[in-house]
């Protein structure tokens, strides 16, 4: 578990050091519920009294990247690539794309078939979503990412409007009715991730 | 003088909306500085001022929209 501005002071340093030429990095964890606000966001879309996030231990962090609020809980795999796109291709749609892919990916080895909504972003599973996005680039190198709900406590999403929608939300644990483990789930998402990332570059993944 | 353009962001992305100015008018620059951050859909790219002088002027503020190839603001060069 670690703190949402720890892991921003993370992304920072190793954005830094792509930038500089250094090898790529994929930060994968879990916060404490911590609520974002993206360059997109409306303050109506906290649904929550903020007297009530600060009783619970809340916090509220604005951060630059696309999109709406959205909300970070334990049992939730957040991933931040810290990738050169100009390895891939100099395309913002084609990287989402791209990553929501990553998490179609992943979500089928639990045996879920999970689509993306041509209007809309994230991953969705008929109409509820289990996955969020919401990317940043400097110098053509990404930060922020993806989070993908595996056994967060779902009530915890009627705090906020997600994404500014009035969509349901969903996880593995809820799809499958199987408690995954945070560890496996990680450890398949890496492995998927690079699967899918590597073949991007034309590298080959043994 | 320089204009900070916004660039090619990929296929099918003709324009983006000026989300934060992160430098003003008189504000001293460096060229690999990212000056100011423009969203496209679930995604924020940052634009370097690209040339190393003080910010001259604010073409598209906060909130506005710009075409890729437009011009965001202008940098008078040291």
């Amino acid at each position: 578990m670690i703190d949402y501005r720890d892991a921003w002071a993370r992304q920072k340093e190793c954005v830094a050091r792509v930038i500089q030429g250094g090898p790529e990095a994929l930060l994968v964890g879990e916060h404490p519920a911590v609520i974002t606000l993206g360059r997109a966001s409306r303050a109506e879309h906290i649904l929550a009294p903020r007297p009530e996030l600060e009783r619970r231990g809340i916090p509220v962090i604005e951060v630059d990247r696309g999109g709406d609020v959205t909300l970070h809980a334990p049992g939730q795999l957040v991933i931040y690539p810290v990738l050169n796109l100009k390895h891939y291709r100099r395309d913002l749609k084609f990287y989402l794309h791209q990553l929501e892919q990553s998490v179609i990916d992943f979500l089928n080895s639990f045996g879920i078939v999970a689509c993306r909504f041509p209007s809309r972003t994230g991953v969705w599973i008929n109409d509820k979503k289990i996955a969020s996005i919401g990317i940043g680039v400097r110098k053509w190198v990404s930060f922020h990412g993806i989070s993908v709900n595996i056994t967060p406590d779902l009530r915890l999403f009627s705090l906020v409007k997600s994404c500014g929608l009035d969509a349901a939300l969903t996880s593995v644990e809820a799809e499958t009715g199987e408690k995954t483990g945070m560890k496996e789930a990680k450890n398949i998402f890496i492995e998927t991730f690079i699967r899918h990332f590597s073949g991007l570059k034309g590298l080959s993944y043994a | 003088m320089h204009e900070i353009v916004l660039p090619e962001l990929g296929e099918d992305i003709n324009n983006a909306i000026v989300a934060k100015w992160h430098a003003r008018p008189g504000d001293a620059v460096r060229e690999d500085d990212d000056v100011v951050e423009v969203v496209t859909d679930k995604a924020t790219f940052h634009v370097p001022a690209g040339c190393r002088g003080k910010i001259r002027e604010i073409r598209v503020p906060e909130g506005g929209t710009a075409e890729v190839g437009g011009v965001l603001g202008t940098v008078a060069p040291d």
